[in-house]
């Protein structure tokens, strides 16, 4: 190696160096402050590698009977969310790519534009009439704003790369629509159904808006039960930070393990929901 | 034989979005046109809603606000967000590993990631003000001072949303073909050089479509801001969605707060529209300027 070489090696080392050490210094923070007990936590100058580890942040955070119950409604609206964007939206994104019908495209792009809120308020009153508010349906049901129209704007671009050739000889040999689509397209569809499937999880999960106004003492998620932590709970640290960690390890491991079809499918649509 | 019809494929979908978003759409415009607030019979006014909005001065102020945090969360994100782009397209050791680090504030839930931002703006306790005390900066009042509160949550969407103008912005440098390089190299050429003549203008397309999403949801953003803030002190980071949020659900105003929904979407298309005539302009110089 010449010097030059050694010097640009190093300098790219120092440029990685700078540009991941937020996110590496904020998670780590974040741990930090979530293992440690309060006097560490309220120290000044801040105390980054506590001698007592709090663990007990994290058990009282799962103890709690609410933030068990606040996990299942998670768990119940994201799932349903999600389970329900694929049943329309993959057989919708496979209709649109077949049909090259790109202006339905515009749909998506307003809703992709539309600011969430907007949709809060008619349905809002909606749930409110059909008595609904109180429980899970309405949080399931406003979700799907965020997810199929990321379900279908993925599906169709990968519709659009997979092979005819196989579709057209299987509708010759008689196959109808729905078999061709059932057992030709759809199996060779499944890693694009993976990258819909693993992002409407993640913005479905996020979710805070549709929460906060439609969730009820029973029905909250768990991005909106850590904000309220945060109104009654200012002072104790420690367990938020546990808590706000629990929230997110869910996502954060999916973006560890699933990166390259979250990556796939971000570039792709470049989509967000909210 | 006829060919097959793939309606049938559609047909849920589009159900789906009739009921949660064009009919909601639709709802809202006839909701603004009246005065309607929860609890109280409605009455039509026409346009009056409409009227409120422009001599009401927290709306008109929630618009600057939103003006100048939009700007700064497009620009910030794509100055970084190139950086870093460049940097990931070299090769080195643990790329795809550390790449993954690098994408992880963007996915993380926003309320889990605000919560410990506003633990770490703390002016007394935060971390933040003990790394500027070891660098000899005074201590900022940062998110509870009016003057610094929208630039201190830039800095957290910026932190948040840069990931995604590099993931981005990598793709445009992954179709790049290698032979000017290589004659740039050859004609010896500086590493600025090199990137302001040839690799710039190959992404220009790419940059754009990071800048329109971008714009697309700091004017939208909400959790963030809320979390941290909820448009405080006083009314010092307010932005439109936020003043929404409060129209709505705070007072239960919901024709106010429709009107002000749509003037919002308005805008974000006309943004939209205006950077897309840029752009257009752009291109039409640069043409003019090779001829």
């Amino acid at each position: 190696m010449t010097a030059k070489q050694i010097i640009s090696r190093i300098s790219l080392w120092f440029a990685v160096l700078v540009i991941v050490s937020p996110a590496i210094l904020f998670f780590l923070w974040m741990l930090s402050l979530s293992l440690k007990f309060e006097v560490d936590n309220a120290a000044y100058p801040p105390v980054f590698i506590p001698e007592h580890v709090a663990w007990k942040n994290y058990a009282d955070v799962l103890a709690s009977n609410r933030f068990v119950t606040y996990f299942f409604n998670s768990l119940i609206v994201t799932g349903g969310a999600t389970a329900l964007a694929l049943m329309v939206g993959v057989p919708a994104g496979y209709g649109i790519a077949r049909m090259a019908a790109h202006k339905s495209a515009i749909v998506i792009l307003i809703a992709r534009i539309t600011p969430g809120l907007s949709y809060l308020i008619p349905l809002f009153l909606l749930f409110q009439w059909l008595g609904l508010l109180g429980t899970l349906v309405p949080q399931i049901i406003i979700h799907l704003v965020v997810t199929v129209p990321i379900v279908i704007w993925i599906m169709i671009g990968y519709f659009e790369t997979t092979p005819l050739e196989l579709e057209e000889a299987a509708l010759i040999d008689g196959a109808g629509r729905w078999q061709v689509f059932r057992h030709v397209a759809l199996p060779i569809a499944k890693p694009g159904i993976a990258v819909a499937f693993i992002l409407s999880v993640i913005f479905s999960w996020n979710n805070f808006v549709f929460g906060i106004v439609l969730a009820g003492r029973e029905t909250r998620t768990l991005p909106v039960a850590v904000y309220n932590m945060i109104s009654f709970d200012q002072l104790s640290w420690g367990p938020l930070a546990a808590a706000a960690l629990i929230v997110t390890l869910p996502v954060l491991l999916l973006t560890v393990f699933a990166q390259r079809q979250i990556v796939a499918g971000l570039t792709a649509g470049a989509v967000k929901g909210g | 034989m006829r060919p097959p019809s793939y309606w049938p494929f559609v047909v849920p979908a589009l159900v789906v979005v009739l009921a949660i978003i064009i009919f909601p759409w639709v709802f809202t415009i006839w909701m603004s046109l009246n005065e309607w607030k929860v609890g109280s019979p409605t009455t039509f006014v026409g346009f009056s809603n409409y009227l409120r909005l422009t001599s009401d001065p927290r709306f008109i102020e929630a618009i600057g606000h939103t003006l100048v945090y939009t700007v700064l969360s497009v620009l910030l994100p794509l100055v970084f967000g190139t950086f870093a782009a460049v940097v990931f397209h070299q090769k080195f050791a643990g790329r795809g590993f550390l790449r993954g680090i690098f994408i992880m504030p963007m996915m993380a839930t926003p309320v889990a990631i605000a919560l410990v931002w506003t633990m770490m703006f703390h002016p007394q306790l935060g971390v933040l003000n003990y790394l500027l005390s070891l660098v000899g900066i005074p201590a900022q009042l940062w998110v509870f001072h009016p003057a610094t509160v929208i630039p201190s949550l830039v800095l957290v969407e910026t932190w948040q949303w840069t990931p995604l103008v590099m993931l981005i912005v990598l793709g445009g440098l992954a179709a790049i073909p290698t032979e000017p390089y290589e004659s740039a190299q050859i004609d010896g050429a500086s590493l600025w050089q090199v990137f302001r003549f040839i690799t710039l203008p190959l992404i220009m397309p790419f940059l754009f479509i990071a800048g329109m999403i971008r714009m697309i949801d700091a004017v939208k953003s909400f959790d963030i801001i809320f979390a941290i803030t909820q448009g405080g002190p006083g009314s010092a980071s307010e932005t439109i969605n936020i003043y929404l949020y409060s129209v709505a659900f705070t007072y239960y105003d919901l024709g106010y707060g429709s009107a002000i929904a749509v003037v919002f979407f308005l805008l974000i298309v006309a943004l939209a529209a205006l950077m897309l005539y840029m752009r257009q302009r752009m291109l039409w110089s640069e043409i003019a300027s090779d001829a």
